[in-house]
């Protein structure tokens, strides 16, 4: 008799791969916007052409620039002149320390920034313009020279105190460019930080009461209290999350969510961050994934071995 | 009262008080199935190795799980997917298996009628799978709701709201099976209680019931051909192995069984550790949110076709088509008037109902995840007309099916 069973099988796969792919990949096509990543070089900004001077800069940003006067610069013994709650009643969010700034954001994006909140944030359906509102970080107008050639300054400076590269992680990351909108409580990450292991629980009370008033604060200002991204990762993927963040309008047009501005590293920092918080054992689900198909396939070799010696007397 | 000896040996101090060598004889080593058989008839087993993983993976996350909607959602994708050494392996072993177990379903079902395995004395196997077809999925959707996600909520919701009835609002029903009016504590309980204990308890009765009804017409084979289980079986005996067209079930054909679970092994471990994610919808990583409707509601992929029954006609006729989808396959037996048990390809019209439904199904299937939006909800519909048409048809085309001589294959 004819040995029926590779057809058979090529039928049984045939069927089960048309059923997936319709189920899976071509629903996800269909139901989901497909956005390319764009590799967060910011193409709609303008390069910066003038060779920046870092002292120049220093005196900018402490002085003409005015951002000391809402940002500190821990680095430089600028400690912030409010806590988080304070500033956020006052700005709606807590505006950033700018010690790393230089490291975690693309420096286009940050001459940008600086000269122009409303557009490098994308948020001109907010503010400026016909809204009439002004955005919460002023717009830098110029100290009296060559504005391009300020910017420059600036950024250099910003870039000068930052960290290297090499020193930045995920959590550092993370915390400069997402955390101060949104918690993410796996990782124990409130948007007025880490939340500490209290004996007391008055204390524990307290600052839960603080996040609370934060969390208001933030909802004032932009209509919504972020989502927590604890599980971000496992509920949008890392592709969504990664071009979401470099455009959130792409994705919700009129979101109040800014575009960040992270470099291309920090982005990937940002996506390492949130896979430990939601996708945390990722490293041995690869190592025992390998060991399990490696058990896998010897044990089926043995069960054809034993299949052959049991039908040896069959045939 | 029995005689008993003074036991020889331990085995035959069970012997004398539980016959576990006549036990041993009609479950495996006398228990006889034809030689003409392919791997598709390793299904079975397949099914049981999953259901096992089934059993022993939900035992573990049983240990941590919390069936309150305050800490559901927090017990199973943080305690158990980051706390608990092994816990993400646990879950997602039984997220796969849940969804893998749907899939060698359908495989086992389609092979049945395929081979016209459900007449001529199996009609209680049929229906006693179909059983547990309704069983097991009924075990998957309490199942899903427990992690309490956005999807659980909101499938909750739309389901639970079919009971209703359509025009016959019987809104007091949905809230009896609720225990409230919209998902809350008491649904979570009653659906916790559902999928750990009651169903899972039926499942059991339903596989033992499943077996016994396998036990006296055989498992059918892949020629259609009617054996005489007696004289082959006697001949086996014999020592005539080869001349035989019966084996045993163990070691002879179990061994082929537990090939086919080997390979079965490196798939279902394949999808474990590295591709989950259609078992595991990423909607349901959101926490179950009552003020926010997601975009897409559909129930997961093994529901499908049954669901896209249900979508496209007006709601009450919608609810008839979905009633109707949901019983038919169990009068299958009934349905089909031909004479023959033999494969499909040889039946003339019926080989065309066969392949037809398949992929009618896969169609519903597809359709039943996209949204009901133009091109798609067309589709959807002309698929569900002809579902129900096929199931119209099918007593009428097999009636005047002619009869086929179980023996001539190509040999
Ligand atoms: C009037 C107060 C104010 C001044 C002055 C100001 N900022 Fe800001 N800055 C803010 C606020 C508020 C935010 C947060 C905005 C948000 O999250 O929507 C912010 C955000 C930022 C960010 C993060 C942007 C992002 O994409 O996440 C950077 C970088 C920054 N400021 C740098 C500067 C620099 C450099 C200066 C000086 C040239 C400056 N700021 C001056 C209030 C200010
Ligand atoms: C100034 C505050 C702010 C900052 C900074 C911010 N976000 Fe958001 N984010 C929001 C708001 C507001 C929403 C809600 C958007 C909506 O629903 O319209 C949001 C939503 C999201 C979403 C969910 C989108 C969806 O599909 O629901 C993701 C993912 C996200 N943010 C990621 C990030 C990441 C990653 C960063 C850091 C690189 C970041 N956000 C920084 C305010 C912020
Ligand atoms: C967990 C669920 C199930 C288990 C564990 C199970 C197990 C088995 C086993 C072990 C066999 C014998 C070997 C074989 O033919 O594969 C069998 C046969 C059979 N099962 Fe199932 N089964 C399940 C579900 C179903 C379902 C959903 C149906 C469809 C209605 C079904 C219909 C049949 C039929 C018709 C046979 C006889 C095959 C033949 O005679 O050739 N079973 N089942």
């Amino acid at each position: 008799m004819k040995n029926k069973e590779p057809i058979i099988l090529a039928v049984v796969v045939f069927f089960t791969l048309v059923l997936y792919y319709l189920v899976e990949p071509y629903a996800h096509h269909v139901m989901h916007k497909q956005i390319a990543s764009e590799n967060f070089v910011y193409a709609d900004l303008p390069a910066i052409e003038k060779q920046g001077d870092v002292a120049r800069g220093a005196q900018l940003v402490m002085g003409v620039g005015a951002c000391v006067g809402c940002h500190s610069i821990n680095v430089v013994g600028l400690a912030p002149v409010m806590d988080a709650v304070t500033s956020a009643k006052g700005y709606g969010v807590n505006p950033p320390d700018l010690s790393n700034v230089g490291v975690i954001y693309d420096e286009k994006f940050l001459a940008h920034l600086i000269k122009n909140p409303i557009e490098a944030l994308k948020v001109e359906h907010k503010y400026g313009g016909a809204t009439g509102l002004t955005h919460p970080m002023m717009a830098f107008s110029g100290a009296g020279g060559d504005l391009d050639q300020e910017l420059a300054d600036m950024v250099a400076y910003l870039k000068s105190i930052a960290m290297k590269q090499e020193e930045v992680t995920p959590k550092i990351a993370f915390e400069l460019a997402c955390g101060r909108c949104h918690a993410v409580n796996y990782e124990k990450w409130t948007q007025i930080g880490t939340k500490p292991n209290f004996k007391d629980e008055k204390d524990a009370l307290a600052f839960d009461i603080q996040t609370l008033e934060y969390a208001d604060s933030l909802k004032g200002y932009l209509g919504i209290v972020p989502a927590d991204l604890s599980m971000y990762i496992r509920s949008r993927g890392e592709h969504y999350i990664s071009t979401f963040m470099e455009n959130p309008q792409n994705y919700l047009k009129g979101t109040a969510m800014p575009r960040v501005g992270v470099s291309a590293e920090s982005a990937e920092k940002v996506i390492e961050y949130l896979k430990d918080a939601g996708d945390t054992k990722r490293a041995q689900r690869e190592e025992v994934g390998k060991s399990v198909m490696i058990y896998s396939i010897i044990f089926a070799i043995f069960a054809l071995l034993w299949k052959k010696e049991v039908w040896k007397d069959l045939h | 009262m029995a005689h008993f000896t003074k036991a020889t040996s331990v085995k035959d101090w069970l012997n004398q008080r539980l016959a576990i060598e006549k036990v041993e004889k009609v479950l495996a080593s006398e228990y006889w199935i034809p030689k003409n058989i392919n791997f598709l008839w390793a299904m079975g087993m397949v099914l049981v190795v999953t259901f096992v993983f089934l059993l022993v993976s939900g035992l573990f996350l049983l240990m941590y799980y919390q069936a309150n909607i305050e800490t559901a959602f927090y017990s199973v994708n943080f305690t158990i997917m980051r706390e608990v050494d092994f816990g993400w392996l646990w879950r997602h072993v039984h997220g796969v298996a849940a969804s893998v177990v749907f899939l060698i379903m359908y495989i086992h079902m389609f092979t049945g009628i395929y081979y016209g395995s459900y007449k001529k004395g199996r009609e209680m196997i049929w229906i006693s799978g179909m059983l547990l077809f309704i069983t097991f999925s009924a075990e998957a959707f309490s199942g899903y709701m427990l992690p309490w996600g956005q999807m659980s909520y909101w499938a909750g919701m739309v389901i639970t709201n079919l009971f209703s009835g359509g025009s016959l609002h019987a809104d007091g029903l949905v809230e009896w099976i609720r225990g409230d009016y919209v998902p809350a504590q008491a649904f979570l309980t009653r659906f916790f209680m559902l999928h750990v204990v009651l169903l899972p308890l039926a499942i059991i009765g339903l596989i033992g019931l499943h077996f016994a009804a396998l036990r006296i017409p055989h498992v059918n084979n892949q020629d259609g051909e009617e054996l005489d289980f007696e004289a082959e079986s006697k001949k086996y005996l014999a020592g005539d192995k080869a001349g035989s067209k019966v084996m045993r079930f163990a070691n002879d054909f179990m061994s082929k069984d537990m090939m086919v679970v080997g390979v079965y092994l490196i798939f279902f471990f394949y999808l474990v550790f590295y591709n989950y994610g259609f078992a595991m919808d990423p909607v349901n990583f959101d926490p179950a949110d009552g003020l926010k409707t997601p975009t897409h509601i559909y129930p997961e992929w093994y529901f499908l076709w049954s669901y896209e029954i249900l979508r496209p006609f007006s709601i009450d006729i919608g609810l008839i088509a979905f009633a109707f989808a949901q019983v038919i396959f169990i009068f299958l037996p009934f349905l089909d008037r031909s004479p023959n048990s033999v494969p499909a390809n040889r039946r003339g019209l019926f080989k065309f109902w066969f392949w037809g439904m398949l992929v009618d199904m896969i169609i519903l299937t597809s359709m039943g995840k996209l949204p009901p939006e133009g091109i798609f909800s067309t589709i959807g519909l002309i698929a569900a007309l002809v579902f129900i048409a096929m199931w119209i048809v099918l007593p009428l085309i097999t009636k005047n099916e002619k009869q086929v001589q179980g023996e001539i294959d190509e040999k």
